[in-house]
């Protein structure tokens, strides 16, 4: 008896039993096994769409960020690559109505909640991207420590191909 | 080992960058207006050639003025919760009085962040901790709420957080449970722009604040503590603080 009622379960979840107030929650995505996942606002490079291979960063994504805390806490190393505040900005949209940390809907949470492991960045972390005043400060030149205006360390190419075209290119 | 090849990567790459510059400007000097200047590229550690300091001059600082304090509560978005025994606060505009000319003068007050940071010596977790570039900050991730450092802060520099809070900067995380203070604003500091208390004072032309590094002999910093006498508060303790005052 025990052996048939397990074997009609196992059955069951094989075929996705699932109730209507459930499939309501889940988008109709063809697959429904896992969680809802928020698709990311760009791509980190034309080859991969976030910052190492997805499978990579799906198993170790913790690893990343905690390295990048401490250098960036302890050193004030600013790297953008595997920062928290960069993971926001692109897995988080910056609209009015985005979800915030404790939906189901929100890129960490959705995953955190399937697999029932509780974060708690969030408790101190913005979840979501912030525009603030600081943006265009960074941005500018205003305000600076070093008024003299250190030298910048670099001129890639990128920067020589704005002085061309704007200095010689319209002429 | 490493840390010796770390500076000369960065001095090299410093002069690299100087002759690069030079040649930059001979083409088009209306260019390097633009350009962000950094002091430190994003990807260095900080170093203890550098010392962040700050000089207030409280002769210009205004009684009743709190321009500092507005833009610091804006910045890090210390939002109160109608308690002002326990609500954080990082920089606050203290009132002293000579009982016997009556002379009253006003100065801001924020954590001194102290070349020999008492709060970092009574630290049970080691979250309290002096940037090597002499700034000192709580590591929210370690630190355990334990308060020991308010005590044994001269300042009454630090604040703990109470309440659970929402709507951080993404710059400045902050959460109950945990201790803080005046970070001298090193998310702008590592990007090389002022900190916000000081922007807000020069921008309303009150001009009390320098901000700079103290290692410099060159910086505005430097300069000033050369040529004008300062003081540091509580200098007994020998704290050796970054933030020094003049007229006290």
């Amino acid at each position: 008896m025990i052996k048939y009622s397990l074997i009609t379960l196992l059955f069951s979840l094989l075929l996705g039993v699932y109730t209507p107030g459930m499939a309501a929650d889940v988008p109709s995505d063809e697959d429904t096994s896992g969680p809802f996942i928020p698709k990311a606002q760009r791509r980190f490079s034309e080859e991969q769409g976030c910052v190492e291979p997805t499978a990579e960063m799906r198993a170790n994504h913790m690893e990343y960020i905690l390295d990048q805390r401490d250098a960036t806490v302890h050193e004030g190393i600013r790297t953008r690559q595997y920062s928290l505040q960069e993971c926001i900005n692109c897995h988080v949209s910056d609209a009015e109505d985005a979800p915030r940390v404790d939906s189901e809907k929100h890129f960490c949470n959705s995953c955190h909640t399937y697999t029932a492991v509780s974060i708690d960045c969030f408790q101190c972390h913005a979840d979501r991207p912030v525009k603030s005043s600081f943006d265009s400060l960074s941005n500018s030149s205003k305000h600076r420590i070093n008024s003299a205006a250190l030298p910048p360390t670099t001129l890639d190419s990128e920067q020589l191909k704005v002085l061309s075209n704007e200095d010689f290119g319209n002429e | 080992m490493s840390e010796e090849s770390n500076i000369d990567i960065y001095r090299r790459r410093f002069m690299g960058g100087t002759a690069t510059a030079a040649a930059g400007l001979a083409i088009a000097p209306g260019v390097m207006l633009t350009e962000v200047a950094r002091a430190r590229p994003a990807d260095q550690a900080v170093t203890s050639d550098v010392r962040w300091g700050m000089l207030i001059d409280t002769n210009k600082c205004n009684e009743g003025c709190n321009d500092c304090v507005t833009a610091c509560n804006e910045e890090h978005n210390l939002e109160g919760f109608g308690r002002p025994a326990t609500d954080a606060q990082w920089i606050r505009k203290v009132t002293l009085k000579d009982k016997q000319t009556g002379n009253v003068q006003t100065l801001p007050m924020l954590c001194q962040h102290c070349e020999h940071p008492p709060c970092v010596d009574v630290c049970p977790t080691g979250a309290s901790f002096k940037r090597e570039d002499g700034i000192v900050l709580v590591d929210k991730h370690i630190c355990i709420g334990c308060r020991y450092c308010m005590m044994a802060c001269p300042y009454k520099a630090r604040s703990f957080i109470h309440e659970q809070l929402q709507d951080q900067r993404p710059y400045s995380p902050r959460g109950k449970g945990t201790v803080e203070s005046c970070t001298f604003c090193v998310h702008r500091v590592d990007e090389d722009i002022l900190p916000a208390c000081v922007v807000a004072c020069t921008e309303e032309n009150h001009n009390a604040m320098t901000f700079g590094d103290m290692n410099d002999p060159d910086s505005k910093i430097s300069q000033q503590l050369k040529q004008h006498s300062s003081r540091q508060v509580r200098a007994d303790l020998e704290l050796n603080t970054g933030v020094r005052y003049r007229g006290i």
